[in-house]
């Protein structure tokens, strides 16, 4: 697991399977259901024009994130 | 409606699925909107019959991902599936919308509903969009592994909505037997936990399922009995000690399920398409860098443009239709009170809210667009950065914008808002834009104020009355996010839907939806504060029948009222008729043009009147110097940018957070804010030297 990033260290364009979320209890669970769990291959599609929140593809829809959140979120980049 | 309905059938499902669309082909117009007892979440139902015209009603359920709650709407949904709603018997089935293009993350939904122990029935919506996408879906291998009936359809053009009817409608409805498997502790601890549980039956496993999730805010928000909340948690300490997460483990198993499900049941054609769809091509204009603003920038002016310049000759016409109305019943009937109070009380005070009418249902089939086609969410996605310096959610941007219309469609705006606290927020500050009513103060006063000035300087000073509107806006809301409704900035976990052509069909029954409840609901408080204004300017009547009617006001209670405050707003700069134009604007403000030629004794005065800019400005304070300084016109602005005088958006403030503390808190501060910002002006523009 020494090779996970966390996700907000993504750029545009890369992709990585998610290892963990170390969010607190209810924003985890509702990251979750939105389809972000471990095991899924997630995509940063692109940055909002203020450098924040992040649009991300993850199980073929588009999920926007803000950098705090996706900070706790581990990922094993993949290409 | 006496018939016996045959059954109660709820539709749910993730937003932006087709949900309204098909909740609207299925009932047409017999719909109707009202309020769940106890909470102001909005309840639509609606009636359809079944393939033998069995009278069935079904209820709307808000769009949600989840039955592990976020939003009061999401609350009154799982509340309702688990029959916990006095008096609202849990549904006899439900039907669960799904995307047909996105399985993947749509089945999630599905997954939970067959949890419930109520008959599901699957509207696979869509399949078109599928299609298209080179997905070929197995319908029958689907149906069979959910083990409950799948009905595919295109709801944008009733595709499959009589097949819909005909599946709800078939006698027995078998109860959904398959379900996503949770690990075996999980389970043992659920079948534990639901013996516990007051619950019914059918539903204590879902009760247990759901406590068994909670994380340690949501135990204590639950409100337990010590029992209970003992068992849960001693529950999540055996799983945690078993290595199992209780908050993941049941996203993680229901995901697992969608997954093998899907990939037994999806086929791509050809090889895998991940080409740019054209919401990619869209996404690469609308949110970039620099393209995105321009275009945000021109939807909004567009937008704008519109309510003020489409609105217009519309609103001029209700405007004559209502002068023309009160001029005829003033020449069919005697003169005296009653004449006096249908003309001047009712037409003018009621018409002078419909007035506002045009301007709302055009905001809102601009909004619908937006909403509808997917936009909204990119504009929350670009505002979310601003916002969030002020402790608010991308989502509060919408209707703080749509107050610059109108207060009243930006209030209903908020109900996208998850958290309480954040709405809250939101509506306190919502009036604090510059809305249509304020546009006829501003005009009249920056012509009394500046009679030689161009037509740029007027309107540098119109841009900053909205400007301050903006700020005041902002910086309150930080306030409000500091103190009194403290809480942290919230998450923002966004969905960033595909881009959709907008069902207009769909947007005209939700304008027409809004303007009845707008006529009806605002209407009668209108009507009642309409009256009792007209009657405060009218009574008592001065002893002397040949008074004019400038000094029948002057001895009427409103009259008599703006004496009193008058020295409280003296240090505005204001006397005794300013008084009793801010006392009459309560009911709404741009009543201050017209009660400013009730007592200047113009007829017929309107912003456009050259007599009545002539009257303000050669009125002379009893000291002889002028009444209508450049700074006295100013102080005047800057209290009616700032101030709550609406009593429409009063009505829809009490409507939406279901009681009078918020309304009158809003009023409290505003007027405060008012005041203050008013007294600055006045008194630090005479410090400076300012006339």
């Amino acid at each position: 697991m020494d090779d996970s990033v966390s996700l907000a260290s993504l750029s545009p364009g890369q992709k990585g399977k998610i290892t963990a979320l170390d969010l607190p209890g209810a924003q985890k669970g509702r990251v979750m259901e939105m389809g972000l769990t471990a095991g899924t291959t997630i995509e940063v599609i692109k940055v909002a024009p203020m450098g924040d929140p992040v649009q991300y593809k993850v199980r073929g829809g588009h999920i926007s994130l803000r950098k705090a959140e996706a900070a706790l979120i581990q990922v094993q980049l993949t290409t | 409606m006496a018939e016996a309905l045959f059954r109660r059938v709820a539709i749910a499902g993730n937003p932006n699925t087709g949900k309204s669309t098909i909740f609207n082909a299925l009932t047409g117009l017999r719909q109707k909107v009202g309020n769940y007892p106890g909470v102001t979440v909005e309840k639509k139902t609606g009636r359809f019959f079944g393939s033998h015209g069995e009278a069935m009603e079904l209820i709307d359920l808000p769009g949600s991902y989840s039955l592990q709650v976020r939003s009061p709407d999401e609350a009154v949904a799982r509340d309702l599936l688990l029959g916990r709603v006095a008096g609202e018997p849990r549904p006899d089935v439900i039907i669960t919308v799904v995307d047909a293009s996105n399985l993947d993350r749509h089945l999630y939904i599905v997954a939970q509903m067959l949890e419930l122990g109520i008959p599901v029935v699957v509207a696979l919506n869509m399949v078109d969009v599928a299609e298209a996408r080179g997905l070929s879906i197995d319908l029958l291998e689907l149906k069979e592994r959910l083990g409950v009936p799948v009905i595919p359809m295109v709801a944008s053009n009733a595709t499959g909505i009589i097949e819909l009817k005909q599946a709800v409608s078939r006698t027995p409805l078998p109860k959904p037997e398959r379900r996503a498997q949770f690990p075996i502790v999980f389970e043992t601890e659920i079948a534990h936990l639901a013996k516990l549980t007051n619950a019914p039956a059918e539903s204590a496993r879902m009760e247990a399922m759901l406590l068994l999730s909670l994380d340690e805010q949501g135990l204590r928000d639950a409100n337990l009995s010590p029992t209970l909340y003992t068992a849960v948690t001693a529950g999540q300490t055996r799983l945690r000690g078993a290595g199992i997460d209780p908050i993941s483990a049941p996203v993680d198993a229901r995901y697992d399920w969608v997954a093998t499900m899907c990939s037994a049941v999806v086929h791509r054609r050809g090889e895998d398409n991940e080409g740019l769809t054209i919401s990619d091509r869209l996404d690469m204009i609308l949110t970039h860098k620099v393209w995105g603003w321009v275009a945000f920038v021109a939807m909004m002016s567009l937008m704008f443009v519109c309510i003020f310049f489409l609105a217009e000759p519309i609103m001029e016409a209700i405007n004559g239709g209502m002068a023309a109305l009160g001029n005829w019943i003033g020449s069919h009937m005697a003169e005296g009170d009653l004449r006096s109070l249908i003309v001047d009380g009712i037409i003018g005070g009621v018409g002078g809210m419909v007035v506002f009418l045009p301007q709302i249902l055009i905001l809102f089939f601009f909004l619908g667009i937006l909403e509808d086609s997917g936009y909204m969410a990119r504009a929350a996605f670009i505002m979310d950065r601003l916002m969030s310096r002020v402790g608010l959610h991308g989502k509060s941007f919408v209707p703080m914008l749509s107050s610059f219309a109108c207060a009243i469609p930006g209030v209903m705006a908020t109900r996208t808002i998850e958290s309480r606290k954040d709405r809250l927020v939101t509506i306190l500050v919502a009036p604090l834009m510059s809305c249509s009513a304020r546009l006829p103060v501003y005009i009249v006063m920056i012509a009394v104020m500046l009679p030689a000035a161009g037509a740029l300087q007027r309107a540098g000073i119109m841009l900053g009355m909205y400007a301050l509107g903006l700020i005041a806006a902002f910086v309150m809301a930080w306030v409000f996010k500091k103190t009194l409704l403290k809480s942290e900035t919230p998450m923002l976990l966004l969905e960033l839907p595909p881009y959709r052509a907008p069902i207009i069909r769909g947007i005209a029954q939700r304008m027409w939806e809004r303007a009845t409840i707008f006529l009806r609901r605002a209407g009668t408080v209108i009507l009642a504060l309409s009256i009792v204004l007209w009657a405060l300017l009218t009574y008592p009547k001065p002893e002397n029948p040949e008074a004019t009617q400038s000094e029948a006001l002057a001895h009427s209670i409103g009259g008599r009222m703006g004496h009193t405050i008058e020295p409280v707003i003296a240090p505005l700069g204001f006397d005794w008729k300013i008084g009793i134009g801010i006392v009459a604007s309560f009911a709404a403000r741009e009543v201050f043009v017209g009660t400013m030629g009730q007592i200047y004794n113009i007829e017929d005065a309107d912003e456009d009147n050259e007599e009545l800019r002539e009257q303000m400005r050669a009125e002379k304070r009893p000291d002889g110097s002028p009444l209508f300084t450049p700074l006295v016109c100013l102080s005047l602005m800057v209290f009616y940018v700032l101030a709550m005088q609406c009593v429409s958006t009063v009505a829809i403030v009490r409507r939406e957070t279901g009681g009078w503390t918020w309304p009158l808190f809003q009023i409290a501060y505003m007027t405060a804010l008012a005041y203050l910002g008013s007294l600055i002006v006045y008194q630090g523009g005479k410090l400076l030297g300012f006339q």
